[in-house]
């Protein structure tokens, strides 16, 4: 009986095709809306966590400044030497030292050119950031410390300057100098922030500090924790040492900062979960309003239909049957409408994470759900008009017109 | 004297209260034997309608006793007249009363799928009763694709499909021409004769009465002739 009710509730949606779609249209964006927010949202962690892998693992950065103040604080912090850098490596629960200058530059390669960011730093510094030589090879121990015009390029470089022809050997200009191309960094793709982190240019970092700068100062410096020690143990020996260092006295502040980068990955997911939280209750409510709108067709239909209604009870059908039918109607309805819902949904947050660069992850878990709450969507709104039906006195339906 | 199958007995039927009540029916008693053909007659208003309703089970009298096959309907609650209507009651309706848009067959199946019957019963005995009432071959024909005569040959074959005790026929001839009024009452006198079909019609042409045979007439809520009609009586 169950499933004659369902087929015979399928027949009524096909006769009436159309406003049977539009019935459910509501149901449908409101569906497609929640799977592609979420998918898209899930995406975008999964994102930030695979970005945070290739940020190395156990990453600490280690800058002048106190962290919570604003950028006018670094003018009375000292900034780091490379002596700073030299100082760190001493301590046994780092495992790699990169000092790091930043600035940004044009490249010019014959009638190429790309504005892009220049990094100084060393060797140690691929390994801490994930990063791996697709081509050519890594600064030599002894290039670190010179201030030779070598450069290591990223792929977006290579593929503005060189098209598809090997850059190693070739010589590419920096502002005034003329710098040899020895390694190509393998592509890591878009950041967490869609940021291209392909688009930059490795340079020793004494050749930065002299030719570009003109300073002895480091911007920062990247930090691998060693395997045998803990994040906290890492964090509290650069403490002490950068206070002993920078002579602060006990109980004064530091005018450095530590950041662990897992702990910035973590703000990011939790950023991105409250965005994708909000934009999923937006699109909750606009579910509510498509079961509304179920209700009432569901409504209209239980005036046309009177006649029918009156004829099913004149062959004895019971009130009960009739609940049922129009009950299992508005459910068969608006879950037609979510399962349409769920693969547009998908459709769409898989459009979307190919323009974002982002992995495409659905969730059974949400796909499952947006299926459950349609079809109590249906039930809800669909209990109302049915019940309308179930009383309606057969003499009168009969004779509706 | 044989058990009689429908049994009213003092049946009232008021309408409203105090100085709007309407008594439809004002002390009604008819005794329907089985095998009989009723044919129904009377003014607008004199309540034959209401009277059918409620031999029907589509409505409760307001006072008296029904007997349907020596049980009492008056007390029964709207789900277990649903249950009678379902089991031994077959309608024909003025209007045809078929559903829109759905085949012969789907509307003769209407009252078979409520007795919770299998598919392939369903359609065989359907198939079987569009061949009694002649629309063999119009089995994938909706309503809309057939003709007034046609439309009443589908209801008269859903009211048979469910094999009823009683056929309770509202004005069936009311929309139809002559011609195919005739067709119809032949038909339902056929049934009435050769399978025995107890037959219950309410109209208001005497043409059609005649073809029963046996004749109510109701004036203001009262039976007021009750007579056994000749065959041939056209």
């Amino acid at each position: 009986m169950l499933w004659e009710t369902i087929r015979l509730a399928l027949t009524a949606i096909i006769r009436n095709a159309l406003r049977s779609f539009l019935t459910v249209l509501g149901v449908v964006i409101g569906v497609a809306a929640v799977i592609a927010m979420v998918t898209v949202g899930q995406g975008s962690s999964e994102q930030v966590s695979a970005n945070v892998e290739s940020l190395g693992t156990n990453v600490l950065v280690v800058r002048s400044g106190a962290r919570m103040m604003g950028p006018g604080s670094r003018d009375t912090a000292p900034p780091f030497k490379l002596s700073d850098a030299d100082a760190l490596e001493d301590l046994s629960s780092l495992s790699a030292v990169a000092p790091v200058v930043s600035t940004a530059a044009t490249a010019v390669f014959g009638n190429n050119n790309r504005t892009t960011s220049i990094t100084g730093t060393t060797s140690p510094y691929l390994e801490i950031g994930g990063w791996t030589i697709a081509l050519g090879r890594s600064f030599t121990p002894a290039e670190d410390r010179s201030g030779a015009n070598l450069c290591i390029i990223g792929e977006t470089v290579r593929t503005t300057l060189f098209g598809a022809t090997d850059p190693t050997g070739e010589k590419i200009r920096i502002k005034s100098i003329s710098c040899e191309v020895i390694g190509v960094l393998k592509s890591k793709g878009a950041g967490s922030f869609g940021q291209d982190q392909d688009d930059l240019v490795l340079m020793p970092v004494r050749t930065v500090q002299r030719r570009l700068m003109g300073s002895q100062d480091v911007s920062s410096i990247s930090l691998q924790v060693a395997r045998t020690a803990s994040v906290e143990r890492a964090t509290s020996d650069i403490e002490a040492l950068m206070r002993e260092r920078r002579r602060i006295a006990i109980g004064e502040d530091d005018d450095f900062s530590v950041f662990d980068m897992a702990e910035l990955s973590s703000m990011l997911n939790s950023v991105n979960s409250v965005l994708t939280g909000l934009l999923s209750s937006v699109a909750a409510v606009s579910l509510l309003v498509g079961g509304i709108g179920i209700m009432n067709i569901m409504l209209v239909s239980v005036t046309e239909r009177t006649r029918e209604i009156g004829i099913r009870l004149s062959v004895g059908a019971q009130a009960h049957q009739v609940l049922m039918q129009f009950l299992v109607e508005a459910v068969v309805l608006s879950v037609l409408g979510g399962i349409i819902g769920i693969l547009f949904g998908l459709g769409l947050a898989y459009v979307a994470a190919q323009i974002m660069v982002i992995p495409f992850s659905p969730s059974l878990n949400v796909i499952a759900l947006a299926f459950g709450f349609s079809a109590v969507v249906g039930m809800v709104f669909g209990y109302f008009p049915a019940r309308r039906a179930a009383r309606l006195d057969p003499i009168d339906a009969l004779h509706y017109q | 004297m044989s058990e009689p199958l429908l049994e009213l007995r003092g049946i009232e039927r008021h309408y409203g209260h105090d100085e709007t009540l309407v008594r439809a029916l004002d002390g009604v008693d008819l005794r329907v034997e089985p095998g009989e053909f009723l044919a129904i007659m009377g003014p607008s208003g004199s309540g034959k309608s209401t009277a059918m309703n409620i031999i029907g089970c589509l409505d409760r009298p307001t006072a008296g006793n029904y007997l349907f096959n020596g049980v009492e309907v008056a007390t029964l609650n709207r789900d277990q007249r649903a249950l009678l209507r379902r089991h031994y009651l077959g309608f024909v309706f003025q209007g045809y009363n078929l559903l829109p848009r759905t085949t012969s067959l789907e509307n003769v199946e209407l009252p078979l799928i409520y007795k919770g019957m299998r598919k392939a019963e369903r359609v065989a005995r359907a198939r079987q009763a569009l061949a009694r009432v002649g629309l063999e071959g119009r089995e994938d024909h909706t309503p809309s694709q057939l003709s007034g005569g046609q439309q009443q040959r589908v209801a008269i074959a859903r009211a048979l499909a469910g094999e009823p005790m009683v056929m309770l026929a509202d004005e069936p001839t009311g929309n139809l021409d002559t011609k195919r009024s005739v067709e119809i009452m032949n038909l339902m006198q056929d049934l009435n004769r050769e399978s025995g079909l107890t037959i219950v019609m309410v109209t208001h042409e005497e043409d059609m009465a005649a073809y029963a045979s046996r004749l109510v007439v109701f004036t203001d809520g009262r039976v007021v002739r009750d007579e056994k009609m000749h065959e041939g009586a056209l």
